[in-house]
């Protein structure tokens, strides 16, 4: 399935780009990251500390472990620090 | 109850002023207003980033849930984007309520959850180059009080 997934901050930046849409059979967001960081090191380097890395499903916060069936956005980013 | 998100700066005042306009049944207006703070003199620039409409979303959910735990006549937030020099406004809060203990309190949770579950990233440019702002452990712990 294909699905878009956006960067923020420091894992924009160490990915290089916003937004991309990834072909993928991975099942879970954690069996994602997986793939994308056995695919080039610029994931294995944003991914290779997922205590700083937070995801939202469909612009709503969730863990590694949600599904991805049937998502549309899947989003990456640091822990927040807004205010 | 608003959400803004803006590039533009806001007049506190003006906010605070609109909020309570024509209304008789506020008895405590409580504001909390933060602002780019520059510790070591060094600071050039504050960028803040956020992810459009998650953020518009998750602070409405922030505000509804106040309104649920509180008293309150009204509140509202405004959250900045993009580059902010050292002293500017980033971002206010404000929760009326008939009494100023419902007032104070809400304002409280809103920066509270504000801080660590809407999605915005600080990044400081200094004479010696540019940095992500690390979220503080003090933050997700504030969260358990509530």
């Amino acid at each position: 399935m294909k699905l878009d997934v956006v960067y923020f901050a420091w894992v924009r930046e160490r990915i290089g780009l916003p937004r991309e849409t990834v072909e993928t059979t991975a099942s879970t967001v954690g069996e994602l990251v997986a793939e994308l960081r056995a695919r080039e090191d610029r994931y294995d380097l944003a991914f290779s500390d997922l205590t700083v890395v937070r995801v939202a499903v469909d612009q709503v916060l969730a863990d590694f472990d949600a599904p991805l069936k049937d998502v549309r956005e899947l989003a990456f980013f640091p822990p927040m620090t807004g205010g | 109850m608003a959400v803004r998100v803006q590039r533009d700066d806001f007049d506190l005042g003006s906010e605070l002023r609109a909020l309570r306009e024509g209304r008789t049944d506020i008895g405590a207006l409580v504001s909390f207003s933060g602002l780019v703070r520059d510790d070591t003199g060094d600071l050039q620039e504050l960028e803040l980033e956020h992810y459009p409409g998650m953020t518009e979303a998750a602070l409405a959910e922030i505000e509804a849930e106040a309104h649920k735990r509180w008293d309150l006549n009204a509140t509202l937030i405004v959250h900045r984007y993009g580059p902010l020099k050292p002293g500017e406004q980033i971002m206010m809060v404000a929760a009326a309520s008939p009494h100023r203990k419902a007032a104070f309190e809400a304002a409280d949770f809103l920066m509270d959850f504000l801080k660590s579950r809407a999605p915005f990233w600080k990044k400081e440019t200094g004479v010696k180059g540019a940095e992500w702002v690390d979220a503080k452990d003090t933050d997700e712990a504030a969260l358990k009080r509530w």
